[in-house]
């Protein structure tokens, strides 16, 4: 397949345009700084839904620790950027290889743990790492990391957002992300069929790890201060509620899962008492009504060709 | 090893309140292969309800016991009804959204009725201390009356398994739920029976520490519910001695930490604990081996 052709182009004028219209709409102060603010948080829950979802939803393995893994890279460009007062890009590339080594680190032994209790391993595994930060002193332990510069601007999110989608994509189209689909359709048959199971489930945990270090490190670099709490279990799971909401293995739908779910959460601040009841009411009514998510299974297109049989009909 | 005598006294009662919760998770995950992280909210309402028959009714620690247990086993049955029925066949990774959200709910519906504040629960045990051979290490009488509720409780649950017939179906369907169906048992109400049964000692423990520790909040239920969680899975999850196994177990590694100076670290070393057990037995100390089959 060529690189340049028709659909290719037309993409990347999309890409380019949405940054220069944004970014000269941010300029001119149309996007004040509190929908800039949504915007970042949409931004970075977009990262991590598309790398979680090449986790969970494409190979398959349940992870409850990505917020771990966004904390890693958090800390890591705070400390890069406002202890050794390093340029940002030196904080995200340092996020995202420490991450990504974490990933190898916890990969390796967990990933023999298969469903349930790869999910509680995981679990496991991002409470330590925040009880490590709350206990840590040079980090500021619970009161959290402070003073970091303020360096996520609209072209590091885009830049950053645009790069993880496109490499993720890309990686599940490739001979190794085929592999890792197909552990997540049936680990059995693929390791019957010759595939290095072990091998492409840390692969996949890694790189998500890599990218979700990067959200951590865009997250730092935006809110100046950065504590343990902030990436508990709770935030794993919204992150995971996310990719569950878009649809299991499918990119689109993670995207879109991340700007519904911010949106919808948004909405809910104006109800501070009830925010959390009504988040749950909303959660439950997804996994009852619609468990395969607004997109469901496989990617979504447009102009959908006529004919054959929508999936999600026949499961009803 | 006056203190050290002091932790193990701490630690019997904190593996029994381990132990009551992780029973109830290790049950229904038995049943229905659900983790239904609701439980520690449970083991919270249980302890408000105790909170409100205490203190505005007067009851005795017994009478709003047995009343809290009763409550909270209802609740439980309502919440399998509502919440879990419809996502029975769904996958596992919706069953566990839902019971998330279901845990959400509660936490926070409950902290809308009444109020984030941490309360005060009645002193309703007698607070007697004895000194153990005359160290300095002491006993409170209410670590005795945790560990007899404890043991009487889980003598009355082993009763129900394996000497009634709801405890036999119980254990039918927890093996094959389809062969149990085809033999007559009516798995709708097996489900609601392990639901309350699991609640009500949920409810208990919740009661249990609210005596104990004299204050309650709306979010109490989360840290020990994780945590009976982890003791379940030490156990082996589904095995019913492996609860009770895997919550001492906690409950003591957690009050020996804390002996040794540890004590920031103890819910650490608790997920450490549970690492380290999945990976040398992935099914837990007490756990079958199942073989994988195609």
């Amino acid at each position: 397949m060529k690189l340049i052709n028709k659909k290719n182009m037309l993409g990347f004028l999309a890409v380019i345009l949405t940054y220069a219209i944004a970014g000269f709409l941010i300029d001119k102060g149309f996007i004040d700084s509190y929908i800039f603010l949504n915007i970042v948080l949409i931004g970075i829950n977009i990262i991590l839904a598309v790398s979680l979802n090449l986790i969970t939803g494409f190979t398959g393995q349940f992870s409850l620790g990505h917020a771990a893994f966004m904390s890693i890279g958090a800390y890591t460009s705070g400390i890069l950027t406002a202890k050794l007062g390093l340029p940002f890009w030196v904080g995200i590339l340092g996020a995202a290889l420490l991450a990504a080594v974490a990933g190898i680190i916890i990969g390796i032994p967990t990933l023999r743990l298969k469903g349930d209790y790869l999910a509680i391993a995981t679990l496991g595994f991002g409470e330590i790492v925040k009880i490590i930060g709350l206990n840590t002193d040079y980090i500021g332990g619970a009161t959290g990391l402070n003073d970091i510069p303020r360096y996520t601007t609209w072209t590091w999110l885009y830049f950053c957002v645009v790069v993880t989608v496109l490499l993720i994509s890309n990686f599940i189209k490739s001979y190794k992300g085929r592999a890792c689909i197909s552990i997540g359709e049936d680990e059995i048959a693929a390791e019957a069929m010759g595939v290095n199971t072990t091998y492409y489930k840390v692969l996949a945990f890694t790189l998500g790890s890599f990218f979700a270090g990067i959200a951590g490190a865009l997250y730092a670099n935006y809110f100046y201060f950065i504590k343990p709490d902030s990436f508990g279990f709770m935030k794993s799971i919204d992150i995971l509620v996310i990719v569950v909401f878009g649809g299991m293995a499918s990119i689109k739908g993670s995207i879109l899962g991340a700007v519904l779910l911010s949106l919808i959460s948004l909405f809910l601040q104006g109800i501070p008492e009830l925010r959390m009841v009504v988040y749950a009411v909303i959660l439950f009514l997804i996994m009852v009504y619609r468990p395969q998510g607004i997109i469901g299974k496989g990617e979504f297109k447009l102009f959908k060709k006529r004919g054959g049989l929508n999936a999600n009909n026949q499961s009803k | 090893m006056e203190q050290l005598i002091q932790q193990l006294v701490n630690g019997v009662s904190l593996g029994s309140i381990y132990a009551l919760i992780a029973l109830g998770y290790t049950m229904v995950y038995g049943i229905i292969n659900l983790i239904n992280f609701a439980h520690g909210d449970i083991y919270m309402i249980g302890a408000y309800i105790g909170f409100a028959l205490t203190t505005f009714l007067h009851l005795g620690f017994f009478p709003a016991l047995i009343l809290s247990m009763l409550l909270t086993s209802m609740l439980g049955m309502v919440i399998e009804k509502v919440a879990y029925k419809p996502i029975r066949k769904s996958t596992r990774i919706a069953a566990l959204i839902t019971a998330i959200s279901v845990s959400l709910f509660l936490e926070y519906g409950m902290m809308y009725f009444v109020k984030p504040e941490t309360r005060t629960f009645p002193e309703v045990l007698p607070n007697k201390q004895i000194s153990i051979f005359n160290t300095s290490a002491v006993l409170d009488i209410k670590n005795i009356y945790i560990l007899v509720v404890t043991i009487t409780l889980m003598l009355i649950l082993q009763y129900v398994i394996y000497k009634t017939k709801v405890g036999k179906a119980m254990r039918a369907v927890s093996l094959d739920s389809d062969a149990a169906q085809l033999m007559g048992i009516d798995i709708n109400k097996t489900i609601s029976y392990t639901f309350a049964i699991g609640s009500a000692l949920a409810g208990a423990a919740g009661v249990l520490v609210g005596s104990y520790y004299n204050s309650i909040n709306p979010l109490m239920g989360v840290v020990p519910g994780l945590k009976a969680f982890v003791a379940a899975v030490i156990g082996g999850i589904g095995v019913i001695p492996g609860a009770v196994l895997g919550g001492f177990f906690l409950g003591f590694t957690e009050t020996l930490v804390s002996a040794f100076g540890g004590s920031l670290y103890k819910d650490a070393v608790a997920f450490a604990v549970l690492i380290l057990v999945l990976l040398i037995k992935p099914k837990g100390l007490l756990g079958r081996n199942i073989r994988e089959k195609v």
